[in-house]
C-alpha cells in the first residue's frame, strides 16, 4: 500500500522504474554490483567492533605473569604469550584501538587540511605557484623519515604520531582536490557564477567543493591505510607510539628478539594489521569504482 | 628538446630548496629549545652548551640557515653528535647495502611487475587477469615487515634455504651476497611489484584498444610483437612515471626492511640515529633520500622525450 501511495504522488516514477524498491533490496543490489565495498567496509565494522569492546572480549592486555612467559598459542592464550608472560590476544585485540584510531584520525586531518589548501590554490593562481612548489618538495621527503625526524623531536605520543603521519600526507590530498578544481573551474555553471558576481568564497564552497567530494573519500580511505601501516612501521622501529601502549608495532617491535623461537608475538598483530590494511583498501577500490564509473573502468 | 631539459632541471631547484629548508626548520619549529631535546632527559648544561655550540644555534636564524647551507654545497652534512665523526663520511660508510638492496629491489619489481601487468592485460577478465590483481591488493596492503618476517620464518627458519639475517657485501663474493639479499630483496619488492604491475596492467588495457593495435593484428603480427613492441612501447609513460612515484614508497620500505633483516645501511644509521637524538645524521640521510628521489625522478621525466617521441614540451 505505501508504494502505491508514493505512486500517487509520482506517477512519473512509476512509468518509468515501477515502484521504488525498499531499501533492503536496494542494498542488495548494491553488494552484488560493488562486493568489494561491502567485504572491506564489513572486516573494518568488526574490527572496530572489537577494539571498542575489547575491555569485554579480552583479558587485561597489561597483566604480568612471569610463569606463562612465552607460551605458545593454546586454549587459556589464543596467541600465545610474550616474554612478560602477557596475553599477546588480549594486547592485539587492544592494539586494534590505536591503528584505528591514528588511521582514522589521520585521514581526517590530513584530507581537511588538503581540501582547505588545495581548494584555494587551485582557483587562486598566484597561490597556487607558491603552494605547489611548497608542496613538490615536501612530497620530495619520504613520509616515514618525516615522520621518524618529527617523532624523534616531538617526543613520542599518540598526538605526535597522528601529526607527523598527517603532515607528509597533506601534499597528496591538496594535488588531488587542486587537479579537479583545475578542471572544474572552467565549467560553464562557475563562469556563470563569476558573471553574476557571486563571492570567491561561495564559489569554492558551493560550486567547486562538491566536485571534489568523490575523490576525495577514495583518496581518504587510501590515506587511511597508509596512515595504519605507517603507524606501525613508526613503533616498530621504536620512533612512534611510546612503548608501554600495546598498539600493533610495539608488540611487534618487542617480539623481535624472540622471532626464531616465539614467532606468535610478531605474527598475530601482524596479521591483523594486513587484513586491516587490506579491508580499507579494497573498501577504497570499491568505493572508486561505484562513486566515478569512469576511473573504474580504466584501472 | 634542450629547452625542455633546461626548463626540467631548473624546475629541480625549487623542490630541493624547499627541501632543505623544511629539513632545515624541522629542528627549529618543534616545541622546545633544540638543543635541550637532542641533549636528552639526564643532559647536563655544559652537553647542552656543547649541542648549542656544534649545531651553532646561538646565531641568529637566517644566520644560521646560511651557514648551513653554505656548508651543504661544499658535501659538508655536520657531524655527528654521538660519535663527532662527519655525517657525510657514516653515510658514506652504509651507503654499499642500502644501495644493492634498493637496486636489486627495483631490478626485481620491474622483471616481476611488468610481465604480470602485459598478462593481467591481454588476458583481462579472466581468471588469471582476476588472480593476478588479487595478488597486487595483497601485495599492496601487507606491510614489509610483516612479509619480511613472514619469509624469514619460512625460508630461513624453517627450510633453512638463506641466511636468517645479516647482509655480505658483494665484495665477499657475488653468492653470499645475493643469499643474504634475496629475502630483503623480495620482501621490499612485493609492494613495489603490485604497484607497478596494477599500472602497466590498466595503461595497457587503455592502448590495447587503440586503432593502430587493431591494424597491427590485421597485419598478422604474432602476440609478442604486438604486445611488447607496440602496446607495451605506448604505454610505458605511465609504467616508467610510477617506478618513480614508487621510489618515495622504497626509501620508506628500506628502512624498515634493513631493520628487519639486520641489515647495516642507511635505515639503521637512521634508526640509531633516531634512539640517540644525533639529529645532524637525521638531517643528512633524509636530504641525501629526498636528494635520490628528485634526481630519479627527473632522469624520468626526461627518459619521455626517449620513450615517446609524439611528447614535445
Amino acid at each position: 500500500m505505501a508504494d502505491l501511495s508514493q505512486a500517487a504522488v509520482f506517477p512519473g516514477e512509476l512509468e518509468d522504474e515501477g515502484p521504488r524498491p525498499g531499501a533492503w533490496t536496494r542494498f542488495r543490489e548494491y553488494a552484488r554490483r560493488h562486493p568489494t565495498v561491502i567485504v572491506g567496509g564489513g572486516i573494518l565494522i568488526l574490527m572496530a567492533l572489537s577494539a571498542v569492546a575489547a575491555p569485554l572480549i579480552a583479558p587485561d592486555p597489561l597483566r604480568l605473569n612471569p610463569i606463562n612467559r612465552l607460551k605458545p598459542p593454546s586454549e587459556a592464550f589464543w596467541f600465545g604469550a610474550d616474554f612478560l608472560g602477557r596475553d599477546v590476544y588480549a594486547r592485539t585485540i587492544y592494539g586494534g584501538q590505536i591503528s584505528l584510531m591514528v588511521g582514522l584520525a589521520v585521514a581526517v586531518i590530513s584530507t581537511a587540511i588538503g581540501l582547505s589548501v588545495g581548494l584555494v590554490a587551485g582557483y587562486v593562481r598566484w597561490v597556487d605557484a607558491v603552494v605547489m612548489r611548497v608542496m613538490d618538495g615536501l612530497m620530495a621527503i619520504p613520509g616515514v623519515l618525516l615522520a621518524i625526524a618529527l617523532i624523534s623531536l616531538a617526543g613520542a605520543s599518540i598526538v605526535n604520531v597522528i601529526i607527523a603521519i598527517s603532515i607528509p600526507e597533506i601534499p597528496r590530498v591538496v594535488r588531488l582536490v587542486r587537479a579537479v578544481v583545475l578542471t572544474v573551474r572552467e565549467q560553464p555553471y562557475v563562469e556563470a557564477a563569476v558573471s553574476v558576481g557571486t563571492r570567491l568564497p561561495k564559489i569554492l564552497l558551493k560550486h567547486i567543493l562538491p566536485n571534489t567530494l568523490a575523490p576525495l573519500i577514495v583518496q581518504a580511505t587510501y590515506v587511511c591505510a597508509s596512515a595504519v601501516v605507517i603507524e606501525a612501521i613508526l613503533s616498530f622501529l621504536g620512533a612512534g607510539t611510546p612503548p608501554e601502549i600495546p598498539s600493533w608495532g610495539n608488540i611487534m617491535a618487542e617480539g623481535r628478539t624472540y622471532f626464531q623461537f616465539a614467532p606468535w608475538m610478531i605474527f598475530f598483530p601482524g596479521i591483523f594489521l594486513a587484513v586491516t590494511v587490506l579491508a580499507v583498501n579494497i573498501l577504497g577500490d570499491g568505493l572508486r569504482d561505484s562513486l566515478d564509473p569512469r576511473i573504474a573502468r580504466r584501472m | 628538446m634542450y629547452a625542455y631539459i633546461a626548463r626540467r632541471l631548473l624546475a629541480t631547484l625549487p623542490v630541493m630548496a624547499v627541501v632543505g629548508i623544511a629539513v632545515f626548520l624541522l629542528l627549529h619549529l618543534t616545541p622546545g629549545d633544540p638543543a635541550v631535546v637532542i641533549a636528552g632527559d639526564y643532559a647536563r648544561p655544559e652537553d647542552i652548551e656543547k649541542i648549542r655550540e656544534n649545531l651553532g644555534l646561538n646565531e641568529p636564524l637566517h644566520v644560521q640557515f646560511f651557514s648551513w647551507v653554505g656548508a651543504l654545497l661544499s658535501g659538508d652534512l655536520g657531524t655527528s653528535i654521538f660519535s663527532n665523526l662527519p655525517v657525510a663520511k657514516l653515510i658514506g660508510q652504509r651507503l654499499e647495502p642500502t644501495l644493492a638492496l634498493a637496486i636489486a629491489t627495483i631490478i626485481f619489481a620491474i622483471l616481476v611487475a611488468v610481465p604480470m601487468g602485459v598478462i593481467a592485460a591481454w588476458k583481462a577478465g579472466t581468471l588469471t587477469d582476476r588472480v593476478i590483481m588479487v595478488f597486487a591488493v595483497l601485495g599492496f596492503s601487507v606491510p614489509v615487515f610483516v612479509i619480511g618476517y613472514a619469509m624469514m620464518w619460512l625460508f630461513s627458519i624453517t627450510l633453512g634455504w638463506f641466511p636468517v639475517q645479516g647482509y655480505k657485501p658483494i665484495g665477499d663474493g657475488f653468492w653470499p651476497f645475493l643469499r643474504s639479499i634475496t629475502l630483503p630483496t623480495v620482501a621490499l619488492g612485493i609492494i613495489y611489484v603490485a604497484l607497478i604491475a596494477r599500472i602497466t596492467r590498466a595503461s595497457m588495457l587503455e592502448v590495447l584498444t587503440e586503432d593502430y593495435m587493431r591494424t597491427a593484428r590485421a597485419k598478422g603480427l604474432d602476440n609478442n610483437a604486438l604486445l611488447i613492441r607496440h602496446a607495451l612501447r605506448n604505454a610505458s609513460v605511465p609504467i616508467v612515471t610510477i617506478i618513480g612515484i614508487g621510489i618515495a614508497l622504497l626509501i620508506g620500505g628500506v628502512v624498515v626492511t634493513e631493520s628487519v633483516f639486520n641489515i647495516p645501511g642507511l635505515g639503521r644509521l637512521t634508526i640509531d640515529a633516531v634512539l640517540r637524538r644525533d639529529y645532524p645524521i637525521i638531517q643528512g640521510v633524509i636530504l641525501i633520500f629526498s636528494g635520490a628521489y628528485v634526481i630519479v625522478n627527473l632522469a624520468i621525466d626526461l627518459s619521455y622525450t626517449v620513450l615517446d617521441p609524439r611528447i614535445r614540451y
